[in-house]
């Protein structure tokens, strides 16, 4: 059995994603075939570039539905810098677009009194426990690249966050459905330990760390 | 804290990681793949290759390049050097690689960085500045921007050019002062300061490392986000650990 699958809807740079997980010893592919997504363990949601133009490319796949109905049956998800804000309910970019809404909140844009957008690496800091973040130091750092952040509803959501203006969601968990604002396939041993931890924690005891 | 980035440069030509010597012949200098090992466990926050290859088979070359390098390096990836479409552009994030570079190309059709930057996002597309100091300038702080490798003048304006590629959607602009590259001199701060005083992206200053303290500086006066240093990790006169521990001293924020 495929221990995870990476759903391929067109965008991003999903070679790296595989091959960060082949390194951390876990089983991925990439894969847009519904059957496979079906059977897979877990299931990762990359994303990169405009919001809108993913959420639209994951339905033309029609792969949508198959993501809500797996997350409904207790598959693990996660997703990574826009396929997490696509986690959210609805993002400010352009003007509005909808998201998942598998974890309340919304999306929303940096000041542009920053550099917009973030890149770099920069620390998480820890606000929670989660399996996700096992043998994962508090102020770690990775790399991220995003002109967006998650605004998560209720706090306890936010495992980790990171300060950029303000502190903001970097890490963020709601029972099966995780996210990464950041890319772990670009973090060194630090993001593949995070992919490790995704395609290894139980599910139902999250609390295991 | 967001921390100030480190960039090792690899020149490449087919395939292969090239130094030049004088400004002349090309020395060999091995596989990119080991290399890229080498920074990436060095400390290095990103690796930049710059494609000089002039073959016809040039695109699959350097897409077969990135593909067994991000098979191995965890960390981004830039690729610069005669990318023209946004072709180039999608088969090289897909053979692993997270940044593209732009540069003559973005000026003999600015488009092109509009086009890149709402398929893909802007972050994924850097515009190359290569700037000289025009000397016929009364007060000398106006730049010339230069294309082809710096071979051709234009009559564009640095600083200028600069805020308008950003308002194409470029996310991150490279900036090398032509004036200091290989002079080992440090980098020409009055250029920094005054592109970064103007755009809100990124900047990463290129061209003129020599000494620890042109790091501090470019940083500190210049406003730079990231520093771009070929020659000077290469030839291994410092380690990126060295530079970076340098700056840590000095309270700049380094990974």
């Amino acid at each position: 059995m495929i221990q995870v699958a990476i759903i391929d809807y067109g965008v991003g740079n999903l070679r790296s994603v595989e091959k960060a997980f082949a390194a951390s010893g876990v089983d991925a592919i990439v894969t847009s075939d519904e059957a496979v997504l079906r059977a897979a363990e877990r299931l990762v949601l990359p994303g990169v570039g405009a919001f809108a133009a993913c959420m639209n490319a994951l339905k033309e796949h029609n792969l949508e539905d198959l993501v809500r109905e797996r997350v409904a049956d207790g598959v693990p998800l996660l997703g990574v810098c826009v396929g997490m804000q696509m986690l959210f309910d609805e993002s400010d970019e352009f003007g509005g677009a909808q998201g998942l809404g598998l974890i309340a909140g919304k999306v929303k844009r940096f000041d542009d009194r920053l550099h917009v957008p973030q890149i770099g690496w920069n620390q998480i800091h820890l606000r929670g426990e989660h399996a996700l973040l096992k043998d994962t130091p508090d102020d770690s750092f990775f790399y991220f690249v995003h002109s967006y952040f998650c605004a998560p509803e209720h706090q306890e959501d936010a495992l980790a966050v990171t300060e950029y203006g303000e502190n903001y969601a970097s890490i963020v968990a709601r029972e099966n459905v995780c996210g990464v604002q950041f890319h772990p396939e670009k973090s060194q041993a630090a993001g593949l330990k995070i992919l490790k931890n995704f395609a290894e924690m139980d599910v139902h005891r999250t609390d295991v760390l | 804290m967001l921390a100030k980035r480190i960039i090792p440069c690899l020149d490449i030509d087919k395939g292969r990681v090239v130094k030049g010597i004088k400004f002349e012949s090309l020395i060999d200098a091995g596989d990119p793949v080991a290399q890229g090992k080498r920074y990436d466990a060095e400390g290095a926050d990103e690796l930049t290759f710059l494609d000089i290859t002039a073959s016809s088979d040039k695109r699959a070359i350097v897409a077969d390049l990135v593909r067994r390098v991000a098979d191995e390096v965890f960390i981004p990836l830039t690729v610069g050097g005669g990318i023209n479409s946004v072709e180039d552009v999608r088969a090289l994030l897909r053979a692993g690689c997270d940044k593209t570079s732009i540069n003559t190309n973005a000026i003999k059709r600015p488009e092109l960085v509009t086009e890149a930057a709402e398929i893909f996002g802007s972050q994924c597309v850097v515009v190359a500045i290569d700037a000289r100091r025009d000397m016929n300038d009364k007060d000398g702080l106006r730049w010339n921007v230069f294309t082809h490798g710096g071979r051709n003048k234009t009559e564009l304006d640095a600083v200028e050019w600069a805020e308008r590629v950003v308002e194409l959607g470029a996310g991150e602009v490279l900036l090398t002062s032509m004036d200091r590259d290989g002079t080992r001199d440090g980098y020409d701060i009055e250029l920094l300061k005054a592109v970064t005083s103007r755009v809100n992206v990124p900047v990463i200053a290129s061209g003129g490392a020599g000494k620890l303290e042109h790091f501090f500086d470019a940083f500190v006066a210049g406003g730079a986000s990231a520093v771009l240093a070929a020659s000077l990790f290469h030839f291994g006169e410092y380690k990126i650990a060295d530079v970076k521990n340098y700056l840590r001293g000095r309270g700049v924020m380094v990974r």
